[in-house]
């Protein structure tokens, strides 16, 4: 059993232009290195640091990880993940 | 080139003085593909600041959603500078990461520079980090704003 993961419009390069594929795992961390094993270059779109990079945002759900566990947040089977950019900036 | 409809500019920039002192943003979406800005959609700035903008990320998730049902993008996404030029920042262009979209900056400083849209009002593609800004031509309608001189009847 596998989740869907909803990859947006900058990331497709790395899924051949899918916009949704599928992936194991118990936590967002295993989810992504899952996702990496198959779309090369992914995983350090969204990671640095072992933290998740701030231009992104990462939902399990409805609920943006970062007040649900950061990557450590567990992911259900039934669970579908979307990765999205951040829409931000300013006048520095 | 960006094109778009007067009554959705003049929605930008109502937005704009709005909010000011804080920057305001949101999107502009349309259908995938068709480059047309249709559907104004304000967006609150999470961060409520002169000096900085943010979706909400709970908004942005609800906001991406709706769009994915309607089968819309994107294609404008803009925001306000209240106290510098419409010209992208360095934060903004960290950031930016539609390459398909235009981003629109609305400044509303005091000296602000009007250009032929009565504002001063830019739009730019942002891509890999690199700035590029591009025309805009307001229109009434999109009507006749996208047929090319092939589209024309041949009057001869």
């Amino acid at each position: 059993m596998a989740v869907t993961v909803s990859i947006p419009t900058i990331l497709r390069t790395h899924t051949g232009g899918e916009k949704a594929v599928e992936a194991k795992g118990g936590t967002v961390a295993e989810v992504i290195d899952d996702l990496e094993s198959r779309h090369a270059g992914l995983k350090d779109r969204l990671i640095s640091d072992g933290k998740l990079h701030r231009f992104v945002n990462i939902y399990v759900d409805d609920e943006d990880v970062r007040f649900a566990g950061g990557l450590e947040a567990p992911v259900k089977e039934t669970s579908t993940v979307t990765i999205l950019p951040a829409v931000a900036g300013g006048m520095r | 080139m960006l094109v778009i409809r007067k009554d959705l500019l003049d929605e930008i920039v109502a937005h704009a003085r709005r909010d000011h002192p804080d920057e305001a943003c949101g999107v502009v979406a349309g259908p995938e593909g068709s480059d047309r800005p249709e559907r104004f959609i304000p967006m609150l700035n999470a961060a409520r600041s002169p000096t900085f903008y943010e979706f909400d990320s709970g908004d942005l998730l609800r906001l991406y959603r709706e769009m994915d049902s309607r089968d819309e993008v994107p294609v404008v996404i803009y925001h306000s500078h209240t106290a510098t030029e419409a010209y992208p920042s360095r934060t903004d262009i960290s950031y930016a990461s539609e390459p398909e979209a235009h981003y629109v900056l609305v400044s509303t400083r005091d000296s602000a520079e009007t250009n032929h849209t009565g504002h001063e009002f830019r739009s730019f593609r942002i891509v890999d980090g690199v700035v590029t800004e591009e025309e805009v031509e307001v229109v009434e309608t999109y009507m006749f704003a996208h047929t090319g001189a092939d589209d024309v009847p041949d009057l001869g």
